[in-house]
């Protein structure tokens, strides 16, 4: 999802996730349920960390696993690896750099193997190296099956691995493209290398 | 205005007219206190209207947590409000009448502690409506409402444990003084025609609450879909 | 699944307060301060003292209690980490739990670190028994506790964060603080029996640690 600030993008995410009640209308996921029906088949990464700054990495995780129901931390130290963190690491997330935080935030948003992912400016002050691999990340997700809805002021970031661009403006949803058309150009120009 | 309101709004002033009359000229003038007892015609059915409206915020709060209707939030805040106000008329009449009575403006038995009590936790909810911010301060003193109302009973119970533990001067008379019959008929009088006003009072500042909410929302709608043109 | 996310959340904030030692190095501090101040104010000779102290030990610890209350839930709000929670399957109730269980073993902590000092500052002897005072020092607690942690979290959505935990809590609490001030008089003086207060105590406790779990989930999803 893409637009200026303002248009609404992370309001409709945190009404989708549950939340904000929108003052009119309602919302359906999964099945025609509300989110808190199908809490543990959704996945929110929020605009701020939304991680415990004087704890470590595996202690937040830890602690969301179990918000899940999930007890076995191989899980939270699998979900480090995925996205490059060491999961042995003491330091407290008040101490992390921007770009680990993120990845942390993302992990913690992907720990339940959710069905459906929200996430909001998830590359926001992140550096590329890490921009990327979360890409990547993304990517493999929807390879396997899951939805994930991005709102992002950077969309050539997610451009290889997006399905589909929608744009808000002021509030309303104002048009949907396929991405294929982008990427498909994209290989065009690269000729078919690599 | 509806015809009905209009027609309910004269039978209050007649009826406040009767009452009025019937307390100031007809009833007997009390034996020791004198004519500034004639002050209760006005500070018991307060009181009565008071606790009534407080009632009324109950309810409207506990109908608002269950189904989010605006009206019932509009209500709330109408009674609230209307309460306090009543509820401030008997912390000044009280001691409007002990004064003279009594010699003493203030005393802390249990009626009058009490009402205190009651206006602080009323007003603490009107505070909180005032400094919430963003669209959910209804919900948030609906849950306040609730606490205070279920928390009355309570405040009775311990204040008037704490004053037969530590006596001190009762005004009007203590719990259970009775009245005279020859006053009951203006005493009656008085709490009908109270109980109407209050009513006026309460049914006005809830449709100038339900115009304010349609005002609110109106604008919204017009910002929402004006900005698309 | 309540329970287990009860007793994390619990843990979770105890790790989290030993770490910075927030909450409790200003409950600790303020509460000296408070009795102090009193000191000056109320000259402790020994048998006024005894008369006002039961007041003095409470409003001393209502004050540092407050201090706690707002600290456990801004934590919740740094980087906005409550919304993780919300939007998770754990029911609201567990976390509302688990905070009343924090704030009210500070509180106690507190109340067991700072007795001794009243008793020294003002020369305190219990006539009555003191397994009353214990009694009442744990359903008062819990008193002031349940109620504060639940108008805490709704006070972190207004304009005057810090001035409205104490607005919307001190009148709807009267009844408890006059329970535990008269209760405590009583015991420490020997004048009169407590048990009417313990049982008002009793009675308060339960019926609002029921409205409480009753409404919290409403108060945590308003927004």
């Amino acid at each position: 999802m893409v637009g200026d600030n303002g248009a609404g993008k992370s309001t409709l995410l945190r009404v989708v996730a549950g939340l904000s009640q929108p003052s009119r209308g309602s919302v359906r996921l999964l099945g025609g349920r509300n989110a808190r029906q199908v809490a543990h088949l959704i996945g929110y990464m929020g605009h701020a960390p939304l991680l415990y700054d004087e704890l470590d990495g595996m202690e937040n995780l830890r602690y969301f696993a179990g918000l899940y129901g999930i007890a076995d931390d191989a899980v939270c130290r699998e979900a480090m690896h995925r996205i490059g963190l060491d999961s042995t690491l003491e330091r407290r997330v008040g101490q992390y750099s921007q770009g680990m935080r993120q990845r942390l935030s993302l992990a913690r948003a992907g720990l339940h193997d959710p069905q459906l992912m929200l996430l909001d400016e998830p590359f926001s002050n992140v550096d590329t190296h890490s921009a990327s691999y979360m890409a990547g990340v993304l990517g493999r997700l929807r390879d396997r099956g899951k939805t994930i809805f991005v709102v992002t002021h950077q969309a050539g970031l997610v451009e290889h691995v997006a399905d589909e661009f929608v744009h808000m403006a002021e509030g309303r949803i104002v048009s949907r493209e396929s991405a294929k058309r982008v990427s498909a150009s994209v290989a065009a120009d690269a000729g078919g290398a690599g | 205005m509806r015809p009905l309101s209009i027609a309910f709004i004269i039978l209050t002033l007649a009826l406040l007219g009767y009452s009025t009359y019937q307390a100031l000229l007809v009833a007997p003038t009390e034996q020791t206190m004198g004519d500034v007892q004639r002050i209760f015609y006005y500070h018991a059915p307060t009181a009565w209207v008071a606790g009534l409206c407080f009632f009324v915020n109950f309810l409207a709060s506990i109908a608002y947590l269950w189904k989010r209707s605006p009206d019932m939030d509009a209500l709330a805040v109408a009674s609230a409000e209307v309460g306090v106000v009543f509820c401030t008329i008997v912390l000044i009449t009280g001691p409007i009448w002990a004064r003279p009575v009594w010699g003493i403006w203030w005393t802390w038995d249990a009626r009058l502690t009490s009402t205190l009590v009651l206006w602080l936790i009323y007003v603490s909810y009107l505070i909180l409506r005032r400094y919430a911010t963003g669209g959910q301060t209804q919900v948030l003193a609906a849950a306040v409402a609730i606490f205070g109302f279920v928390d009355v009973p309570i405040v009775y119970m311990s204040i008037r444990w704490f004053r037969t533990q530590h006596p001190s001067p009762v005004i009007a008379g203590g719990e259970n003084s009775g009245l005279d019959p020859a006053m009951w008929h203006a005493f009656l009088w008085n709490l009908v025609a109270f109980t109407c006003v209050g009513i006026v009072f309460v049914a006005a500042r809830y449709r100038l609450q339900k115009m304010e909410n349609l005002l609110e929302d109106t604008h919204a709608r017009m910002a929402l879909e004006g900005s698309t043109q | 699944m309540s329970i287990k996310v009860m007793r994390a959340t619990l843990l979770k904030d105890l790790r989290m307060e030993w770490r910075s030692k927030d909450a409790i190095n200003s409950m600790l501090f303020f509460s000296l301060l408070v009795v102090v101040i009193f000191s000056f104010a109320f000259n402790p000779t020994a048998e006024q003292s005894r008369l006002i102290a039961g007041g003095l030990i409470w409003v001393a610890f209502l004050f540092a209690a407050v201090v706690a209350l707002t600290q456990t839930w801004a934590r919740e709000l740094s980087n906005q980490v409550l919304d993780a929670y919300r939007v998770s399957p754990a029911p609201a109730n567990a976390l509302f739990l688990a905070k009343v269980l924090g704030n009210f073993l500070f509180v106690i902590v507190l109340e067991g670190l700072m007795a001794p000092l009243f008793v020294v500052f003002y020369q305190l002897r219990s006539v009555g028994p003191v397994w009353q005072l214990i009694l009442i020092a744990l359903f008062g607690t819990w008193a002031l506790v349940v109620n504060g942690t639940f108008f805490a979290a709704l006070s972190i959505r207004t304009r005057n964060r810090e001035i409205m935990l104490p607005l919307i809590l001190f009148p709807i609490s009267i009844p408890a603080l006059l329970a535990m001030v008269d209760s405590t008089t009583a015991i420490l003086t020997g004048e009169s029996v407590p048990d009417f207060w313990i049982k008002l105590l009793a009675v308060y406790d339960v019926v609002f640690t029921s409205v409480c779990l009753l409404l919290f989930e409403s108060v945590l999803n308003a927004e």
